[in-house]
């Protein structure tokens, strides 16, 4: 009589459970369904903030997130822009007094033409670089076939060009195009190198349709208009050390500007430097705005619905009073009850947890093809929508089952 | 168990109820000793003291005071899980309104107790076959509760008692929602399985059933009034 007596086993427990749930299909439908929404919400709210994650790290990587830029014009914040057109220029000057700070590792101009090309009886519209040698570099950008723009020729204004997958693909269809002639703007020039594919962006746009020339070219002769500076650099992309802090190195470029510039402490600054990694953040913040949204929803139709789980138990407790006082004369012990009555909670928790997760992953895949953003459904967040479900659904059921355990077994076999 | 000991001893007995401010005394002084093998009806109107008696022979309710001896056990000295393993091997109980389990066959019903036992799943099955075919239902066994008529039923709710093979089986009303007919086949089954060896204790208030006992106590007001042998009917 002394021996351990194990206790109801689990498969007869679930027997029971499933029974029970079977019985009161709808009931127990209409409780679960707090559960299915919360856990379907929750999926698709973690797809989007995680798709949105994967865009923003895919981002970041496509323009360095040790890239800075210095553009013209004035702060967006503020309210008083005075329009880009009328800004001071950055110069070559610039370019050269910044690559002196210590935190650069590379700088150059960028001008950008929109052109036509030809060559043989073929001709292409593309957006034209003009650049400093060093851009490539500063853009991660390597070159394919042939080489890029040397510092002498970026310094002398050859006419060279290097163009990009696309800009070969359809002038040159295959055929090698280094060593060509091409014709930009009616401006004659060899194309010495042919840039690495890099593929369209997450956002659709190509990146290979386009075409590098040094920026003195593009300045003198392919683009020139009356009225520009001579030495304007367009827009000086910067690269900075890996091994520094990207604000660090802004900072100084920010003082450095101003003394240049001759900006009083105090005075808006009539330039800007641009931190993509942080840009980009911030145009992620909508994304993830939508996230939040749907995870506090989630969060509430999750408790909504544990309390759903709580209110059904006592119910199902209190309509089986007599079957646990039964129970009980027969030789269930406390904990039998209580283990059957959690058994219950739980299924009703996973039943509610699986539904959820096929809601959960068609509503992903609905939002992903109409909101036109990108989500990423993970194992790791399937199999953990599930464990909340039935985290929920025993926390919330433990009360009720307490509660069925801690019954008379006299009181409940006479309960009317 | 010591040899010669009563199944069941009874010393002191007493159980009081609190009703809001006031303490009913169901059970004042009771002491009783019952046999192994015996048949004994416990008689009295309602609110006798029979039921809680009965209770308390169950481990299904504690004694305020005194001390009760259950197959040389003392309830008092038993903890939840010692009393349900008690209830689970030792007892056997049989209800008026039979209890069984909705929608859930007479085999599966008769089960129940091995629920929670340690047997496996086929002895589980041959035990409950064999109540079923000792109450003579054993062609009914995938029935449910409510394609069986009450002596049926009852003999579902027997089997039940039966199927761990208890030292005593404890009957309270067992006839009570029953025909006089049916009445009388349910107590010749108690008859047959007291005659195998099982100790019954069955509550009633009808003569007529308590006359197929061969003891009868009798209640009134908390109290035993007689313990007579008689001629079982």
């Amino acid at each position: 009589m002394n021996a351990e007596r194990p206790g109801l086993n689990l498969s007869a427990s679930l027997a029971i459970a499933l029974k029970a749930i079977r019985t009161n299909s709808i009931r127990s439908l209409l409780t679960m369904l707090g559960i299915i929404i919360g856990i379907a919400a929750a999926i698709v709210a973690v797809s989007i903030a995680q798709g949105a994650g994967k865009q923003l790290t895919e981002q970041i990587e496509q323009f360095g997130t040790h890239v800075l830029q210095v553009r013209p014009g004035t702060s967006f914040f503020g309210g008083r822009s005075r329009g880009a057109g009328s800004a001071r220029a950055v110069t070559d000057d610039d370019v050269e007094a910044l690559l002196e700070l210590d935190g650069i590792e590379a700088a150059s101009g960028r001008a950008l033409a929109g052109v036509t090309l030809v060559a043989g009886g073929r001709n292409w519209t593309t957006s034209l670089f003009g650049v400093g040698a060093d851009f490539g570099l500063i853009q991660d950008w390597g070159i394919a076939q042939g080489r890029g723009i040397t510092p002498g020729e970026a310094r002398r204004g050859a006419k060279i060009a290097v163009i990009g997958k696309t800009v070969a693909n359809e002038l040159f269809e295959g055929s090698d195009p280094i060593g060509q002639r091409i014709r930009i703007n009616r401006t004659p020039a060899t194309v010495v190198g042919l840039l690495e594919e890099k593929g369209a962006t997450s956002w659709g746009q190509d990146q290979d349709d386009t075409v590098w020339m040094p920026l003195e070219t593009v300045r003198s002769r392919v683009a020139r208009s009356a009225g520009s500076v001579v030495d304007d650099a367009g827009r000086i992309y910067l690269k900075v050390w890996d091994d520094l802090d990207v604000l660090d190195v802004q900072a100084e470029i920010e003082d450095l500007m101003r003394v240049r510039r001759n900006i009083q402490p105090g005075a808006d600054d009539d330039f800007r430097v641009i931190n993509f990694a942080e840009f980009i953040r911030a145009r992620n913040e909508t994304e993830s705005l939508l996230g939040f949204l749907l995870a506090a929803f989630s969060a509430t139709s999750l408790i909504v619905g544990g309390i759903g789980i709580m209110n059904i138990m006592l119910v199902s407790v209190t309509e089986r009073t007599r079957e646990i006082g039964l129970r009980r004369a027969v030789g269930a012990r406390s904990r039998d009850v209580l283990t059957q009555f959690l058994v219950e909670a739980t299924v009703l928790g996973l039943i509610g947890g699986l539904v959820g997760l096929a809601l959960g992953v068609g509503g992903t895949m609905l939002a992903g093809r109409l909101g036109e953003f990108p989500v990423l459904l993970s194992p790791a967040t399937l199999i953990g929508a599930v464990g909340i479900a039935v985290v929920i659904a025993v926390f919330f059921g433990y009360y009720p089952a307490r509660r069925a355990s801690r019954l008379d077994p006299i009181d409940a076999l006479r309960f009317e | 168990m010591i040899p010669g000991e009563a199944l069941i001893r009874a010393e002191g007995l007493v159980k009081d109820y609190t009703m809001g401010s006031s303490v009913v005394h169901a059970l004042i002084d009771v002491d009783a000793e019952i046999d192994a093998g015996e048949f004994v009806a416990v008689m009295g109107p309602s609110g006798s003291g029979k039921s809680t008696f009965m209770n308390l022979l169950g481990a299904l309710d504690r004694p305020t005071r005194g001390r009760l001896m259950i197959a040389g056990r003392d309830l008092a000295a038993l903890d939840d899980d010692a009393q349900a393993r008690l209830r689970n091997e030792t007892l056997g109980f049989v209800f008026q309104q039979f209890m069984l389990l909705a929608r859930t066959s007479a085999v599966d019903n008769v089960k129940l107790p091995l629920m929670y036992t340690a047997l496996d799943r086929e002895e589980k099955q041959r035990r409950a076959v064999a109540a079923l075919e000792r109450v003579g239902l054993a062609e009914r066994m995938d029935h449910a509760p409510s394609q069986l008529s009450g002596g049926q039923q009852q003999r579902v709710a027997i089997a039940r008692a039966l199927v761990n093979r208890p030292r005593m089986i404890l009957a309270d009303e067992p006839t009570g929602a029953l025909d006089s007919v049916t009445a009388e086949e349910i107590m010749r089954l108690f008859g047959e399985l007291n005659a195998e060896g099982v100790t019954v204790v069955l509550v009633t208030h009808e003569e007529e059933i308590a006359e197929h006992a061969r003891r009868c106590i009798r209640f009134r007001d908390g109290r035993i009034i007689s313990d007579e042998w008689q001629e079982a009917a």
